[in-house]
């Protein structure tokens, strides 16, 4: 790293923008997807043949920049934080399209949508890429939108969820040539883990048990429609929640997220949101017969640990009423599945970053709602889909805190931090410290000026309110508290909020490091 | 095909570059921060462990792996790994060592160590030298099918006769081909009409004595032929090794080493060799031993640096030819530039020996040429391949341009490849290829 770092200290504009555009243009084509499902259900196919030949158009414009771009680590750099920017952006395209058709051409195709502003539109396709969930559709359902917009909202999360650049790897040779580089930058936890010898086998390698695990949930999903267990998981429904389970995402078509369904598709949910969470990596061990990794994984018995004491507890304060009745997933003191349905659910669904919910959790007594934003600071696994801080990165952070202690009261004693027996590298130490802190920083100053700026406009935030948002978009979680519930919307805040947040969730996603990296990296050396 | 590399120093990481576009490189080092590098600067999967250790193989995957290469600076660790690896694995071992006795055992053993085969780097090295010393002029000089078909390449100045003149003009030897040019950067194959210009370099294939006729003939015709005087300045390794190879020819070199122990050992092994403990960088020794008239001065130091200098000076004093060991690849151009006639890389020398092992079995030697911008490789001619049977006028037609027969080994003796001339049926051909199609043309030779 060094060594290059050395060759190139400026970066190559052109090149990353160049490549840039050809993630642009390959991410027209998922746009046939909604197109196809536009065909089907015989709705307006205009929005999203625009939408690619604009989307394309944007793409093949951005490659001529540089006809042969050569990445270094910093051209890396610049082209996975601004491909994610334009993957939001175009992903907006057809939200804008739909909501105020094309001057002089077309008409919009529903009547305006919130969607229709441009801040909205960005606002959503952002909160999909990057898996976040947190809506500013003021009435989600299929008729209100096409079947097809509703769809694409949620391809956004299914694309981001495994992350496009690892998909563009697995799929553009020319991008394999820094490949590791750049599926470093996009990859969730502190250190890329290469599963074969050619980074493009890994990046096929994961995305081919990420496609498999979503091809499952459809399948079990749909088969319980077709056995009469579920009648309203139609194989729309199937589909798209399946695009918004396994990248932890959070969207559903249906304005009751997954209250809409039965407890039994609720029960099905809960073990596919644990997996989401898990380490990628560990199932390819497992693919290949290697089932000691997967018990010998420090870090999942943490998020499996963490994530049974979590369950245990909310069941008991939920037993104990913890929860009025609510009109959406209400719970009964002393009811025991229910209580612990629910509590399965939102831990599963909140601990890793998902965001879907089957109880409005925003109306539980408060000391519910501290418990539960305390879950949302855990976050996944490195190398799952899942959001926020991540589990191994914790279990380091408490090491190394417990080693500081130790030390001091032992002053001479060497002592290194060791996860599943092997010495974590200081280096690694200090990044990882370096990386929590500056999350919680953020965090901090974003609830704040969340609070600020609706206060400006008379949109007055409760202290839960801001600081749940701020968290809920930073770990790419979704719902907040309070009117930013999980049946409820971000709407109504201020576009200066919504950029904010959209500004969050892009740095959330890249694990902060990539961007700031960008801005601070230069200003110290101008 | 899956391949190991234990040990990720300058050998071990240039063969894992060479090998990472075409195959599944693994590689094995012990040093935390350089497997980071790694994992980020090339293709391969990067593993922290010794490669000795029998669960450190099992990650990299050993079992399935079709081959192990050893080549940490240590040799006993480089034989312990092949060693590791054969007993639960068939992959095929090479170990790279520096000792000559360690190599001296293999080769006089049968696969002594569960080694499949061994390399030393810095015999590779001295032997590199030594053939380059004796054919004036010459870049690169390399030999094949045991010795009967040698490659080289000549750069042409403009002293030289053959400046200006057509391929057809300059070619006048019997037993030689033409089979390409280098010029900036780019591989021209000639043909009849192709003029030779200042700075070209040529390459030219065929018997010991034509490549010395034309050595002597074209290239250098006003200067003495061969190598009589030799200098090796550095008593490292290859420098020993330089030495001893010139005695064993039955030249008497000179060795100039600056530490007096170490000038002592390499006198009391090196019975034919002046040793000379002094500083080289001294110009006024280097007058006073009359260093001036050697024909070649090799530079063997520890550092390219000193190598450099050394050289330098030499060529200043009126040395005829400097031959630097460069261990930076990256240095090897850049030497070359300012004023070392020749750069010899080991990590390059190794890699040839040890790359064709990755090829299709019938490969049996490669020399790379202008750090690997085209090969030189000499394979057996089986019944499926399209040269067999046919004249080579008919069967370059079926090949991509940029390859050129060079020369035939027939049961031990040369034939010069004519376009009429039938390859037949275990004939070994000397072949010209360029690095960018050698997968391919190897596949159907």
């Amino acid at each position: 790293m060094r060594a290059w770092s050395a060759v190139s200290w400026g970066v190559d504009w052109r090149a990353s923008m160049s490549l840039v555009g050809t993630v642009v243009k390959y991410l027209s084509l998922t746009m046939l997807v909604p197109l196809v499902v536009a065909v089907v259900y015989g709705e307006d196919i205009a929005v999203f043949v625009v939408s690619i030949a604009a989307t394309a158009v944007l793409g093949l414009a951005l490659e001529q920049l540089d006809p042969e771009p050569d990445v270094g680590p910093r051209e890396a750099l610049v082209l996975v934080s601004f491909a994610w920017l334009a993957a939001a952006a175009v992903g907006a395209i057809p939200y804008l399209i739909a909501g105020n058709g094309v001057p002089f051409v077309m008409a919009p195709s529903t009547p305006a949508s919130t969607l229709a502003n441009p801040v909205n539109a960005l606002f959503e396709s952002t909160s999909g890429f990057t898996t976040t969930g947190a809506t500013v559709l003021g009435e989600i359902s299929t008729d209100r939108h096409s079947h097809a917009v509703m769809l694409w909202r949620q391809l956004t999360q299914w694309l981001g969820g495994m992350g496009i650049i690892v998909l563009m790897i697995a799929i553009l040779p020319e991008l394999a040539v820094n490949g590791a580089q750049l599926m470093q930058s996009e990859a969730p936890g502190p250190e890329l883990q290469k599963l074969t010898p050619k980074i493009v086998e890994t990046a096929r390698a994961l995305w081919l048990i990420y496609f498999g695990f979503t091809v499952l949930y459809v399948a079990v999903m749909y088969a319980l429609q077709l056995v009469g267990l579920a009648e309203n998981m139609t194989l729309y429904n199937a589909v798209a929640h399946g695009f918004s389970t396994m990248p932890t995402g959070g969207f559903s078509p249906e304005a009751a997220s997954i209250a809409a369904f039965k407890p039994i598709v609720q029960w099905v949910a809960i073990p596919f949101m644990v997996a989401a969470g898990v380490n990628f990596a560990l199932f390819w061990h497992v693919v290949r017969g290697e089932f000691r990794s997967l018990l010998e994984d420090t870090e999942l018995r943490a998020y499996a640990g963490a994530t049974a004491v979590l369950i245990a507890v909310l069941s008991a304060l939920l037993f104990r009423g913890a929860a009025p009745p609510l009109e959406l997933g209400g719970t009964t003191a002393g009811a025991t599945e229910n209580a612990l349905r629910q509590a399965a659910f939102q831990i599963a669904s909140l601990l890793n970053s998902t965001g879907f919910a089957t109880s409005d959790f925003a109306q539980w007594d408060d000391h519910t709602k501290i418990f539960l934003l305390f879950t949302m600071f855990i976050g996944g696994s490195a190398g799952s889909t899942g959001g926020g801080v991540k589990v191994v990165r914790w279990l380091v952070v408490f090491k190394a805190v417990r080693r500081e202690l130790f030390t001091t009261a032992n002053p001479n004693t060497v002592r290194p931090v060791r996860l599943a027996g092997r010495v974590v590298d200081e280096d690694a130490i200090r990044g990882i410290m370096g990386f929590t802190l500056l999350y919680l920083v953020l965090f901090g100053i974003s609830a704040v000026f969340l609070g600020l700026d609706s206060a400006r406009v008379g949109y007055d935030l409760t202290v839960l309110e801001s600081v749940s948002a701020s968290l809920a978009a930073l770990g790419n979680i979704g719902p907040g508290f309070g009117r930013l519930g999980p049946f409820g919307s971000y709407l109504d805040l201020p576009d200066t909020s919504k950029l904010l947040m959209v500004f969050l969730m892009w740095i959330g996603r890249l694990e902060i490091v990539p961007v700031l990296a960008l801005f601070v990296g230069r200003l110290d050396r101008s | 095909m899956r391949v190991i590399v234990v040990g990720a120093g300058e050998v071990g990481r240039s063969i894992a570059a060479n090998l990472a576009d075409g195959h599944d490189v693994v590689v094995v080092e012990r040093d935390a921060e350089l497997v980071e590098e790694l994992t980020y600067s090339l293709d391969v999967l990067a593993i922290e462990g010794d490669g000795t250790k029998l669960d450190v193989l099992r990650e990299a995957g050993v079992e399935e792996a079709d081959m192990l290469i050893a080549s940490t600076d240590i040799d006993e660790t480089n034989i312990v790994a092949c060693g590791a690896a054969k007993a639960i694995s068939d992959a095929f071992t090479i170990a790279r060592v520096k000792r000559r006795d360690l190599l001296e055992t293999w080769q006089n053993t049968n696969r002594a160590f569960d080694v499949d085969f061994m390399v030393s780097s810095d015999l590779l090295t001295a032997e590199a030298i030594f053939r380059i010393s004796g054919v004036p002029g010459a870049q690169d000089v390399d030999t094949f099918a045991g010795g009967i078909v040698r490659m080289a390449e000549f750069e042409i100045d403009e002293d030289s006769p053959v400046t200006g003149q057509s391929v057809r003009d300059a070619d006048r030897y019997a037993s030689l081909t033409f089979a390409a040019l280098f010029r900036d950067e780019a591989v021209i194959i000639p043909t009849g009409d192709t003029v030779i210009e200042i700075g070209d370099r040529v390459v030219v294939i065929g018997s010991p004595d034509s490549i010395g006729d034309f050595a002597t003939d074209t290239v250098c015709a006003d200067e003495e032929s061969g190598a009589d005087s030799v200098v090796i300045v550095g008593g490292s390794k290859i420098g020993f090794q330089v030495a001893r190879l010139f005695e064993e020819h039955g030249y008497y070199p000179q060795l100039i080493e600056r530490d007096e122990d170490r000038a002592r050992e390499l006198a009391e092994q090196l019975p034919n060799t002046t040793v000379l403990q002094s500083d080289a960088t001294d110009s006024e020794f280097l007058l006073e031993e009359r260093v001036d008239e050697a024909d070649v001065v090799a530079a063997a130091l520890e550092s390219d640096e000193k190598n450099l200098l050394v050289s330098l000076l030499a060529a200043r004093i009126g040395v005829d030819r400097t031959i630097a060991v460069v261990n930076q690849v990256e240095y090897a151009d850049l030497f070359e530039t300012v004023g070392v006639d020749i750069a010899v890389n080991p990590r390059e020398e190794t890699a040839e020996e040890i790359v064709r092992f990755t090829r299709d079995n019938r490969t049996e030697k490669i020399a790379m040429l202008e750090h690997d911008l085209a090969e030189v490789i000499e394979i057996e001619i089986e019944s499926d391949s399209v040269l067999a049977g046919r004249p080579i006028a008919d069967a370059v037609q079926d090949l991509p341009p940029g390859v050129v027969v060079g020369a035939v080994s027939r049961s031990g003796t040369l034939v010069t490849p004519r376009g009429d001339t039938t390859i037949e049926v275990g004939d070994h051909a000397i072949v010209f290829v360029e690095s960018a199609i050698v997968d391919e043309v190897s596949a159907i030779i």
